[in-house]
């Protein structure tokens, strides 16, 4: 458990940028690189609300409440305030400035909820994060300066594969870091029962509110990416349902799970394109009654059968190997 | 059990991918459709393909385009940004089409237009409002068309109307402070109101999903107006007519499209008589495109088009129309041969203005005896 495993995780990353370069040269056209980007802004979202659903155990679903922070925050400062573009190599570090303050003001909404909301507990801070995370889209659709109910248009596409991939690596690191270390540990010890954390004298609501906060930040990050990525950001973007979507993932990844997470986010995004193509394409040949837009009843219904087959996620709490967490028993 | 269900999960997946790698027909035009077919929008994403898929029907009865039969990939964007600028991507590098018609929600299509940029692939998006799907921040998206009229031009058209035709001189507007739609509409008809030399005695804002309008309503009523502009959307409309006659109004109301439902009647009665609405084109219109539409339409999908087949209908048709006169599947003699659009289109006569709007009349609908009747056509 002593050996630094972070340049393990860097080699993942590095052949992975380096297959999609070589790829680029055989046919994997802007197509399928904007997948490849959307499901690595999706590991960003997933593997931060896996530390708070996850390793911490406290439920939120108001995720991209604080995705949205991170997305109007630096899609602000690179659209409004400095008017960057992507075309100038050297604007690029104001972008990386940009996101960094997003995910910061992030963590600061998420602090300034946590402290009074982390006391709940289960349901009920489930249902206070919701409420969160609308009520932030609901500011963001009442900011004019912002684009109100038209959103935030015209920002700048500085999301490259290989920006979008940087962060993603260091999302998995930092919070995978954190898992494996002393804090990682007292975290799972709060989960899995917080009155004896408690009672063995962990600061829970101080670790809750860190989590949440960390959680928050890469989240924040994470939504920057995305609006710079699309190029726009829209309160109706970061709704409720979204949030649901990136539970998902963390829930078919496997609660607790990073590598689970990583995988889940990559499978899905995939799978609905995969879907719904495939879907098309098979009404056209066959002149079957389902069409692409039957894709929601399929993927639907692999979700049951994963959580009917496999309740614990397709990962269980188990880590990729060389990057393990020691399993806990099954109770 | 697990095992035989993950095998054979595995195996649909390799052969749904394999399937849709499938070889593809001869020489075709392809054409890329988006709609929210699946989503919240979902029944407007299901009109706007009727109105696609039926264009290129009629196109492809008549021998094709340049010599080529017409394709039409239709995908669903789920009324979703992302979902939207990965099926802008995979229909111009997967697809290879040569022009999109789509899409209906402003905040999907805004994430479509600058792909459509920056490969050069021409869009005309039937129903997007939002003016910066096609100028954004001073600039013109080149290759960037829309095919509806944008909420200035409602305002501006009900106002005309009012003004003209109604011979109204004072006018109050009520309006939803929340909704961009119905606060742009009511800023255009009270500016072009003024600007014709009528006077605009009360401008009335009320919180989104309120129910009960009588403070706004009151002060309206005081002000003495000979018509009310009213831009909400059908349901508070009916409720607001119903609060506004109960004050004792008799005299004419005005809105935009969002009147455009069989429910505003049923939910206002009596109240929404004396009311008329601008809307893209009405189905009494007695022009030969509007009937051949409303009689095709109807015959194939068993039901009258409404404004969303209609304007999916006549974006196909503009666009087809410009390939065919560019006589080539080149995106920049596509967006040349677009900006020329002289059109006979179901929803009027139409050609892009510089900002590649339309410019076109607005038909103006009556309620009459619980029935919407086509009153006039009112040119900006």
């Amino acid at each position: 458990m002593k050996i630094p495993r972070t340049p393990w995780l860097l080699v993942v990353a590095a052949g992975f940028w380096a297959a999609v370069q070589l790829l680029r040269l055989v046919g994997f056209n802007d197509y399928y690189l904007f997948i490849a980007n959307l499901s690595l802004v999706y590991v960003i979202l997933a593997v931060s609300l896996n530390l708070i659903n996850g390793i911490i155990g406290q439920f939120s679903l108001g995720h991209m409440g604080f995705a949205a922070v991170g997305a109007y925050v630096s899609g602000s400062i690179t659209t409004l305030i400095f008017k960057l573009s992507p075309n100038v190599a050297a604007h690029y570090p104001g972008f990386v400035l940009a996101l960094v303050a997003g995910g910061v003001a992030a963590a600061l909404v998420g602090v300034a909820i946590g402290f009074p909301t982390l006391r709940l507990k289960g349901d009920y801070l489930a249902i206070v994060t919701l409420g969160f995370g609308e009520i932030i889209r609901t500011v963001f659709n009442n900011i004019d300066a912002v684009g109100g109910p038209r959103g935030l248009l015209g920002i700048p596409k500085f999301s490259t594969f290989t920006v979008i991939l940087a962060f993603a690596l260091i999302t998995v690191a930092v919070i995978r870091n954190i898992a494996e270390s002393a804090h990682g540990r007292n975290m799972i010890a709060i989960r899995e029962n917080e009155l004896a954390a408690d009672l063995v004298g962990i600061d829970t609501t101080g670790y809750k509110v860190k989590a949440f906060a960390l959680g928050a930040f890469f989240a924040g990050i994470g939504g920057g990416l995305y609006a710079h990525l699309l190029q726009i950001a829209h309160p109706t973007q970061f709704g409720f349902i979204y949030s649901v979507q990136v539970l998902i993932m963390v829930y078919a990844g496997g609660v607790g799970s990073l590598t689970g997470s990583v995988l889940a986010a990559f499978a899905l995004t995939i799978l609905t394109q995969l879907l719904k193509s495939g879907l098309s394409s098979l009404k056209s040949l066959t002149g079957l009654p389902i069409g692409g837009d039957w894709y929601m009843v399929l993927y639907a219904l692999l979700l049951i059968l994963i959580m009917l087959y496999r309740t614990e996620g397709l990962m269980g709490t188990r880590e990729a190997k060389l990057m393990v967490i020691p399993e806990e028993d099954d109770k | 059990m697990k095992r035989t269900l993950s095998i054979v999960a595995l195996a649909l997946l390799v052969a749904l991918a394999l399937v849709s790698c499938a070889p593809k027909g001869p020489a075709e035009i392809v054409i890329g459709g988006v709609g929210p077919v699946s989503g919240e929008a979902a029944t407007f994403g299901k009109s706007t393909q009727e109105g696609c898929e039926l264009a290129v029907e009629e196109w492809n009865a008549k021998g094709g385009l340049l010599g080529q039969k017409i394709k039409l990939v239709y995908e669903d964007d789920k009324g979703d940004a992302a979902e939207g600028a990965a099926v802008w991507t995979k229909l111009i590098q997967q697809d290879k089409v040569v022009a999109i018609v789509g899409t209906v929600m402003s905040k999907v299509s805004l994430a479509g237009a600058p792909i459509s940029e920056q490969y050069g692939v021409p869009m005309i998006s039937p129903t997007s409002t939002n003016p910066s799907v096609t100028f954004s921040d001073g600039k013109l998206r080149d290759f960037v068309f829309r095919a509806c009229f944008i909420d200035p031009f409602q305002g501006t058209v009900g106002a005309k109307f009012a003004y003209d035709d109604l011979g109204a001189r004072k006018a109050a507007a009520i309006f939803d402070v929340g909704n961009d739609y119905t606060k742009g509409l009511s800023e255009f008809f009270r500016d072009t109101f003024v600007s014709l030399g009528g006077e605009v005695v009360a401008f009335e804002a009320h919180p989104t999903g309120a129910t009960d309008f009588k403070a706004q309503l009151t002060k309206i009523v005081q002000a003495g107006p000979d018509v009310v502009y009213i831009s909400d959307y059908y349901n508070d409309v009916a409720l607001i007519a119903k609060q506004l006659r109960e004050l004792g109004f008799t005299g004419p109301l005005v809105g935009g499209d969002g009147w455009d439902s069989p429910d505003l009647v049923k939910l206002g009665g009596e109240a929404v008589e004396n009311g008329f609405f601008t809307n893209h084109y009405s189905k009494d219109d007695t022009r030969p495109e509007v009937q051949d539409f409303v009689r095709k339409y109807t015959a194939k999908y068993g039901a009258a088009p409404d404004a969303l087949a209609t304007l999916a209908y006549d974006a196909m048709n503009i666009m087809l129309d410009a390939i065919g006169r560019a006589g080539s599947t080149e995106g920049v003699k596509i967006r040349d041969a677009l900006k020329a659009t002289d059109f006979a289109a179901v929803s009027g006569r139409t050609t892009f203005d510089a900002q590649h709007n339309p410019v076109k009349a607005a038909a103006i609908i009556e309620i009459k005896g619980g029935q919407q009747v086509y009153r006039t056509t009112v040119a900006p």
